[in-house]
């Protein structure tokens, strides 16, 4: 009863409320740290440093009016910003935040389930989240929306062709769909693969910048162009959904990220004996580091480059990330067989 | 008994879905349908065991093929109902017989098949594979090798032709 019941609902709780605190304080970093590329200071009224600033948003956005344009297709509206929200979150359910750990003399997983076909249930649940953008650009029954909706599907579509690719050839390297099963291989291998596959690391984090739609591929709310994209006519709470399921999608992207290319739980350099001290830090904090590194980039490179022009994405993704890839899963797969 | 109430209520869903499609005249509702549709069929599959075709057929169709098919639909923005467009070439009758032809065929395979014994497709034995994913990839290489190379052959003709139809000039 404790162990099938209790134990994965504890799971389940504990992950989606970490999850929701960890977006609103992902907004949090990301204000501070552009405001520190820009030297300025951010936010800084709520709190010391702004550090409340996440409970003022909420606050703010709930008691925002709720808008529901008398043009707009109500139902499609509604369930738009749910769509968009609910895969974001529900792909959690795979990730391996840690081994199976002696908890209260108690084995436990960190990890919420282990399933055969983990990493194609998140490129699944992942393509699904798709309809949220879309459909929340047709329902407006606005021009500015339908257009974003449209550059944000195509741009979706092309981009997980590439990203797909890349995670065949981890699936070659390690021989396993299961995302824990894919750290053991590392484990056992000796080495993160970001080390052996750098092109598909290369690669994926392109295509992940594309597939969260931010900069510099952020084209679905190039506010300048599109009065704000896709969500123009939300307000209130339901645009607040967009706005949490977008950094939802990025800390997925960074923990597909580091469970696949950067070995997950395991320290660095796990098979060197002479580093066995770093085993004091437990393995989970070493998936949140790793994790936090990668979102750290994501903002970094929200400061640092300007918005691709949207011709050049598309000639970038088609004409030289998804040719790189399938060249790369070749080599992959000759030197596999060669080694083997 | 609970895989049967979970079978037939599954079942339920992908048939009232499947007659909202095709009677919802809001064309873009009748494709967010289909795609309800087909994640409840990918819920069958895991009912049956299938979780790799379960989560291929999501990837493929619900997050593939159907994402293309809005996209379609939301550009020539259909605005005319059906009723106004009507078809001189329309052959009803012959459309009704094929349909109850189907389904004769159907309800016979269902009674006839009701009472045999499920076998398996291949002994257990011989698949020296475990796994879901592994299975599905030992069949295909190995006994529906020649299904799968057509199977992928008329795929390629297909891309092919959809490239030299849509650019005229090569």
């Amino acid at each position: 009863m404790v162990d099938t019941l209790l134990i994965p609902l504890l799971k389940i709780v504990i992950v989606l409320n970490a999850t929701l605190v960890a977006v609103t304080y992902m907004v949090l970093l990301e204000r501070k740290v552009i405001a520190w590329a820009q030297s300025r200071l951010g936010p800084m009224r709520v709190g010391p440093y702004g550090i409340l600033q996440p409970v003022a948003d909420a606050i703010k956005l709930m008691l925002k009016e709720d808008i529901t344009p008398v043009l707009a297709d109500k139902w499609v509206f509604t369930a738009a910003p749910v769509i968009s929200m609910v895969p974001a979150l529900i792909v959690y359910a795979v990730i391996p935040f840690g081994p199976v750990v002696n908890l209260f003399g108690r084995q436990v997983s960190l990890y919420i389930t282990d399933i055969n076909v983990g990493l194609l249930y998140i490129v699944s649940v992942a393509s699904v989240g798709v309809y949220g953008i879309i459909l929340a650009g047709y329902a407006s029954n606005s021009k500015f929306p339908l257009l974003a909706s449209l550059r944000a599907s195509a741009q979706l579509i092309s981009y997980e062709v590439a990203v797909t690719l890349t995670l065949v050839s981890v699936i070659l390297m390690s021989g396993s769909l299961s995302m824990v099963s894919i750290v053991r291989a590392q484990e056992s291998q000796h080495l993160w693969y970001a080390f052996v596959q750098p092109l598909a690391f290369g690669i994926f984090v392109i295509g992940s910048l594309a597939e969260t739609n931010r900069a510099p591929f952020d084209m679905p709310e190039a506010e300048q162009e599109l009065t704000g994209g896709f969500h123009t006519e939300y307000s209130g709470m339901r645009f607040a959904l967009f706005f949490l399921a977008e950094y939802a999608n990025m800390i997925v992207v960074s923990s597909v990220a580091t469970t696949l290319f950067l070995g997950g739980w395991l320290r660095p350099f796990p098979s060197v004996a002479a580093l066995s001290f770093l085993d004091v830090i437990p393995s989970w904090t070493w998936f949140l580091i790793k994790s936090f590194l990668f979102l750290y980039f994501f903002v970094w490179i929200r400061a640092t480059l300007p918005r691709y022009r949207y011709d050049q994405l598309m000639r970038l993704g088609w004409k030289v990330l998804i040719p790189l890839t399938i060249i790369n899963l070749v080599v992959t797969g000759i030197v596999k067989v060669l080694i083997s | 008994m609970g895989t049967a109430i979970a079978f037939y209520f599954i079942s339920a869903c992908i048939l009232g879905f499947a007659v909202l499609v095709i009677s919802t005249k809001d064309t873009v509702h009748s494709v967010l349908f289909l795609v309800l549709d087909f994640l409840f069929v990918a819920a069958l599959y895991v009912l049956l065991g299938a979780q790799f075709l379960a989560a291929i057929q999501i990837l493929v169709y619900a997050g593939g093929i159907v994402v293309l098919y809005l996209f379609v639909v939301m550009l020539v923005n259909l605005k005319r109902p059906p009723e106004a467009h009507s078809d001189p070439h329309r052959k009803t009758k012959l459309g009704l017989g094929l349909a109850a032809a189907v389904l004769a065929e159907l309800a016979l395979l269902a009674v006839r098949s009701s009472d045999m014994p499920v076998r398996p497709i291949v002994e257990a034995a011989a698949v020296p594979v475990s796994g879901n994913t592994e299975v599905v990839g030992w069949m295909l290489y190995t006994s529906y090798l020649i299904p799968f190379e057509i199977a992928s052959m008329l795929l390629l003709v297909a891309m092919i032709g959809a490239i030299v139809l849509a650019k005229r000039e090569l």
